[in-house]
């Protein structure tokens, strides 16, 4: 057999289900491969190795026993560090929750557990969720795999660079504004947002609770549809999570959809974005177009971007959407006070309100500061309407945009991120540059739509490319199936950076 | 049109946010602030007239729960965390004044 590591969940799965390996085997080599890379990556914020032992052996004694195993028995999989479990820490990479065990388990993650996956580990992120380079992490960046001077994206940097890197044999990363999908393109894995209210958030640390959501990233897009029939559907400790039917995702992957229309967004394909990757997606219309898709044009007009006079680039949907989610973030972050748990401030205070403001201004980075002094301001009164009020204006015009395009089509086609992996250190001078990295995915969480980030070849450079795959809600069958037909067409998939090619 | 955050307007938003600021703090801020409320103001380009506010991605109105007690955490596992405590108590430094 080929190095364990390098299976598929779904075929490391089938693999233990049929004897040919052991989950002991696979977790071992996991923890091996953390061993030898992880030093170079800095994905994993906490290895939980005894335990993810103990996981695997239950796993082979009920295999020995005959007990009928879960579709993720033995699979060993990472969770990003916003994910609340009652067994290692729950740190968000904040300083303020360096410290903090919760006391309960993630309902995603239960689900996981339920289907018999083995958790290797909590992974790094930007602090809180707020960034797109994983460069905010309280704890210090991750790498990305395939450079190791280039950030993995974020937020949920660690998730990808933890499977591109052979560290994790999938893994939960929380997309608010493209922050499961970024990640992947930078990485060269495949990374899925599903629609709002598909995954109960209950355990999701909050972060801007009207776009967030769980989401799997994985080596292919049947890995994906295996994690997230895994973890969808309604969950009564999440009143927005959606009592809707899940699908058996998996069993109908491989079946390619028949008259496909495929929506080419052209306002996306401006000189906003890298030629390569404009390149790239290109081909990948002439492979839909070679498997008998129809591309269509559609129009986003209030996702464009625009170049002002001075040549720098802006979106309605970016404000829109930093109004929205730092707003949400000042409400969300209040609860860090130092008083019920989390970091308390060492230093004399005289009174409750500066026990809260010390404690916050040691535990809290940077941009998680931005962001909640921003959403403070823009919620309070005499800012109120011209800011949070308008901006929830423009998110209705944004998704009607959306409403209107899937008139036309079955699925958007457009680029995930407007360039490949930037350098660490290279965006972190100005925070409005780093806003400008979420241009095409943003729109998806205001809209609540599913959203999928695949691979879509690699740069001269050698770095990967994302395209991303935009559907309806609860559109995510079709979505997979879209997806699964390209990666199989275009046999882009599975790419391993050199560091973990065996 | 750009935006003027001063000194004062800064340190009034850390007071909002419950934030402690330094002073250098302060002057960074403002001026990042500044750039970031300018960019807000792209969306003042749109008429927005008669659109109704979209405050969430799913509009759902109300979901309903049996009226059921269901298990909670216990004194111990809430206070597992807790910086300082006394007996089944969070325990913060004084709030009210002496009389």
């Amino acid at each position: 057999m080929t190095n364990i590591t390098d299976l598929t969940a779904v075929e490391l799965a089938k693999a233990i289900a049929a004897g040919q390996c052991t989950a002991v085997e696979a977790t071992a080599g996991y923890l091996a491969a953390i061993e030898a890379r992880d030093g170079t990556v800095r994905a994993y914020n906490e290895v939980l190795a005894p335990r993810a032992m103990e996981q695997a052996q239950a796993v082979d004694a009920a295999r020995s026993a005959g007990s009928k195993l879960g579709p993720l028995a033995g699979v060993p999989l990472a969770l990003k560090d916003v994910l609340c479990t009652a067994y290692g820490r729950t740190t968000c990479s904040s300083k303020i929750l360096a410290n903090f065990r919760a006391p309960y388990t993630a309902t995603a993650v239960e689900r996981l557990e339920a289907a018999g996956a083995i958790i290797l580990g909590k992974v790094n992120m930007d602090e809180f969720a707020m960034g797109s380079s994983t460069e905010n992490s309280g704890f210090g960046p991750t790498a990305n795999p395939w450079d190791t001077s280039r950030v993995p994206g974020g937020s949920s940097g660690g998730s990808a660079a933890a499977v591109a890197a052979r560290m994790a044999a999938g893994s939960l990363g929380s997309d608010t504004g493209g922050s499961v999908r970024q990640p992947a393109a930078f990485c060269g894995v495949v990374g899925l947002k599903p629609t709002y209210g598909r995954v109960s958030r209950f355990g999701l640390v909050a972060y801007g609770s009207s776009l967030d959501q769980i989401g799997p990233i994985t080596h292919d897009v049947a890995d994906a549809a295996l994690l997230l029939g895994v973890i969808a559907g309604a969950d009564s400790r999440d009143s927005t999570c959606l009592d809707q039917p899940v699908g058996d995702y998996l069993a109908d992957i491989d079946k390619p959809l028949e008259g496909l229309r495929i929506g080419w967004p052209s306002e996306f394909f401006s000189e906003a974005l890298d030629g390569e990757i404009n390149a790239a997606l290109h081909q990948a219309a002439e492979v839909y177009r070679s498997l008998g898709a129809r591309i269509v044009e559609v129009t986003l007009p209030h996702s464009r971007i625009d170049k002002d006079a001075a040549g720098k680039f802006s979106s309605f949907a970016v404000a829109c959407y930093y109004i929205v989610a730092m707003a949400e973030a000042s409400s969300n972050l209040a609860r860090y006070d130092g008083v019920h748990y989390g970091h308390r401030t060492e230093q004399e205070v005289g009174d409750i309100i500066e026990l809260y403001s010390k404690s916050r201004a040691e535990g809290f980075g940077a941009e998680v500061k931005r962001r909640i002094m921003l959403g403070a301001y823009t919620l309070s009164a005499g800012y109120y309407d011209a800011y949070y009020n308008k901006a929830l204006k423009v998110r209705r015009l944004i998704k009607n945009d959306f409403d209107q395009a899937f008139g036309a089509c079955d699925v958007l086609l457009c680029p995930t991120a407007p360039t490949t992996a930037f350098r660490l250190g290279e965006k972190t001078a100005d925070p409005l540059t780093m806003y400008l990295e979420d241009i095409y995915t943003i729109s998806v969480n205001l809209a609540g739509l599913p959203g999928l980030s695949l691979p879509a070849g690699l740069s001269k450079a050698g770095l990967p490319i994302g395209m991303q795959l935009i559907g309806p809600v609860f559109s995510e069958a079709a979505l997979l199936r879209a997806g699964r037909m390209y990666e199989k067409a275009s046999g882009i998939s599975r790419l391993a950076p050199p560091m973990a090619r065996s | 049109m750009s935006k003027t955050i001063d000194a004062q307007l800064v340190r009034h938003i850390g007071k909002l946010s419950r934030i402690e600021l330094t002073d250098a703090q302060v002057e960074t801020f403002a001026g990042q602030l500044a750039g970031i409320l300018d960019y807000f103001d792209k969306l003042q380009e749109l008429d927005t007239t008669g659109v109704e506010p979209m405050a969430h991605a799913v509009e759902i109105h109300n979901a309903l729960a049996e009226d059921k007690p269901q298990p909670s955490l216990s004194p111990e596992a809430a206070l597992a965390n807790a910086p300082q405590r006394d007996g089944d108590f969070f325990k913060v430094p004084k709030v009210i004044e002496d009389s």
